[in-house]
């Protein structure tokens, strides 16, 4: 009954992928955090190494003069000194007079800012090194530019957004797989409630969730369920009895009811051999009319218990494949002298092999239901269809007669038991065929419709069509 | 026929005793299921009528441990339980007929001569006749007086029906069931109607009709009425 689902559209699935995303999610903000805030530490070290360098700088000067600090920077820059620092004096016309770097990079104003550069620097680097500076203007127009590599800091985030990297094709590897073990977990379990009500549902109803007996919310729904369960066996097997009970109760004094008029009538011939079956004989008739209504009491009430049955889903458990394109056919056949009797046209039309899972008996007496019918109240018009056709996966059979049909208003009261029109009152008939061609329609979890054949009735039956 | 009849109603037991004694048979009586299952034990019956609950033991077992002593007696069941997937088990757990309460005794007196017919006719006959009506199974040909006589599938299938129980009463239930194998009630005079086309083509060209009326029951096929 279930139709296959898309792998991508299971709870397992989904579940994979909402754990991975939050893992994810967590994984690449704590990454944000971390870099964030390492980034500024190292920035703000360079600054405060930048920062004392230009301290004892300016202490040299305001001393001992633009010479010495010529002479300091040049001691500084020179190869033993730390790489990683860079200077730079020129005099006021631009001339370079000491330091590491060749030229005054253009974007360094000399305003005491702190600036970031792209530098090329000495001999080993060919690819520009960024560098945090601060730059000045002496008195007497030279300028001086301190810095210092922030290589480290271009390291550091290099380090970390391997870090991250990794650790967010883990958290994605680990929260699918997390998900998915969890969405498994929990879909077993659903499952299992799932499976268990779907064999109730089919007629079996000594069924019960097995308890895991851990107690957590699954068992507590199990247990809720199957306390349900009990309760609706219990009901079910009430109405069994019931029925059955009354079956019995019932049925025994109308046979010996039936069995008295029988000997009655059978004792009555041997006394009046004169008139074999003589009709006109008063006694005789009263015996037989009574017999007639005898039969009459026992189709009534066969028919009551049957849809009572049938509603209930009693007869669920015998549904066995039926090829219902044969079945129509043959109801078709055997319906076919009776409507050339009430001179009009039964036209069968079965398009191809339909199967359904279906009661053969139940599905025989609703379908011969519906063509008496057809043929009790719509034969004015000269002409039955009985149809079966595929549309979709669904078989749909149609009864369709040119009779004075069924008013809307009154199309859903004629489903139930007793209900007949007041046109048809006059007609034999029990009240009971289009209730029990509902209900066995209800057994069939197939959809039944009256509809307006304009002019006439026409029911429409769908069901779903069995697998394989 | 000698006739075993387990039935715990005692006012249905003695009807049924009395119609089936006017019918020719000899008929003995059980009421309850173990006094039911030692009687039919014995085996020398023809046909046990059996109900199907009664005291003791219910009639669905004492079936089965008949069966079970592979004694083959054909048994009818007598149900007051009569949906569809009751009369399964029952003839599942070995029975041969069903019939629901309350039933018209013509239509199991009709059900009764039946079964003895059925268990003992072997099923390998290939040809089927009544006075100057014949069958062939195999060629699938009907012919009367030599004429042949062209049938539907279906009426060929009724007439089979007829000529296997030829001389027998059968009803328009049982017709439904053997042909067609429906188990319902037909409210419709459905079943005479196909009888009657069958008629027409069988009796109508000739003397002596064979496929008689029985009035309130069934039809019978006979060479005399």
């Amino acid at each position: 009954m279930t139709t296959p689902r898309r792998w991508w559209r299971g709870a397992s699935f989904r579940f994979a992928a909402l754990y991975a995303l939050l893992f994810a999610t967590s994984m690449a903000a704590l990454g944000a955090f971390v870099y964030w805030s390492s980034i500024d530490v190292i920035e703000r070290q360079v600054a405060d190494t930048v920062q004392a360098e230009l301290r004892g700088l300016a202490e040299q000067l305001a001393e001992q003069g633009l010479p010495r600090l010529r002479e300091v920077i040049e001691q500084r820059s020179a190869p033993g000194g730390d790489t990683d620092n860079v200077y730079l004096l020129v005099g006021p016309g631009g001339r370079r007079l000491a330091g590491n770097l060749s030229t005054w990079p253009e974007r360094a104003r000399p305003d005491g800012e702190w600036l970031r550069l792209e530098l090329y620097r000495t001999l080993e680097h060919t690819e520009p090194v960024e560098v945090g500076a601060r730059a000045f203007e002496l008195r007497g127009g030279a300028r001086l530019l301190v810095g210092r590599d922030l290589g480290a800091r271009e390291a550091l985030r290099r380090t970390i957004l391997e870090a991250v990297a990794w650790g967010l094709g883990g958290a994605l590897l680990l929260g699918a797989l997390g998900g998915w073990l969890l969405g498994r977990y929990l879909l077993s379990r659903v499952e299992t409630v799932s499976r268990t009500s779907r064999r109730i549902v089919d007629g079996d109803l000594t069924q019960r969730v097995p308890l895991t007996g851990t107690g957590d919310a699954f068992d507590r729904l199990a247990d809720n369920l199957n306390r349900m369960l009990a309760r609706i066996e219990t009901l079910m097997t009430g109405m069994r009895v019931v029925t059955d009970s009354l079956a019995h109760d019932l049925r025994s004094p109308l046979t010996r009811l039936r069995s008295r008029l029988e000997m009655a009538l059978r004792e009555h011939d041997l006394e009046h051999p004169e008139k074999p079956g003589g009709l006109g004989d008063a006694d005789r008739q009263v015996l037989e009319q009574a017999l007639s209504d005898v039969e009459t009491i026992r189709g009534t009430f066969d028919s009551l218990i049957a849809i009572a049955e049938a509603e209930a889903g009693i007869t669920r458990v015998g549904l066995a494949r039926v090829g219902l394109d044969e079945l129509v056919a043959e109801l078709g056949e055997l319906a076919e002298p009776l409507a050339e009797e009430s001179h009009c046209r039964l036209v069968a039309e079965v398009a191809e092999p339909l199967a359904i899972a279906g009661h053969r008996q139940l599905l025989a007496q609703a379908i011969s239901n519906l063509l008496d019918n057809a043929l009790k109240y719509g034969c004015d018009g000269g002409e039955i269809h009985l149809v079966l056709a595929r549309e979709d996966d669904r078989a749909v059979l149609s009864v369709a007669d040119r009779g004075p049909g069924i008013p809307e208003s009154a199309r859903a009261a004629v489903l139930q038991r007793f209900v007949r029109l007041d046109e048809s009152r006059s007609l034999p008939g029990s009240g009971l065929g289009l209730a029990l061609a509902a209900a066995v329609a209800k057994l069939h979890e197939s959809t039944f419709e009256l509809q307006d054949n304009a002019p006439g009735l026409r029911v429409v039956w769908r069901f779903e069509l069995a697998e394989g | 026929m000698r006739i075993l009849i387990v039935e715990d109603d005692a006012k249905t037991a003695d009807y049924l005793a009395k119609g089936l004694g006017e019918a020719g048979h000899t008929v003995d009586r059980a009421g309850d299921g173990r006094e039911g299952l030692f009687l039919a034990s014995g085996g020398d019956y023809d046909a046990v009528v059996l109900d199907r609950m009664l005291p003791k033991l219910d009639g669905l077992a004492v079936l089965q441990a008949l069966r079970a002593a592979e004694v083959e007696t054909p048994v009818l069941i007598l149900s007051a339980v009569g949906h569809v997937d009751e009369r399964v088990k029952g003839l599942k757990a070995g029975g041969d007929d069903y019939v629901v309460k309350p039933f018209a005794f013509s239509e199991l007196l009709a059900r009764i001569e039946a079964l003895s017919r059925r268990r003992g006719t072997a099923s390998a006959q290939t040809k089927l006749n009544v006075a100057d009506l014949e069958m062939d199974l195999l060629a699938r040909r009907v012919t009367r007086s030599g004429k042949s006589i062209d049938l539907q599938p279906r009426e060929f299938k009724l007439l089979e029906y007829l000529l296997r129980h030829s001389g027998q009463t059968v009803t328009r239930t049982m017709l439904l069931e053997g042909v067609w194998d429906y188990h319902f009630d037909p409210q419709t005079n459905v079943i005479d109607v196909h009888v009657s086309r069958l008629r027409q083509k069988v009796d109508r060209e000739f003397e002596t009709p064979l496929i008689h009326t029985v009035r309130g029951v069934g039809y019978r096929l006979a060479a005399e009425a």
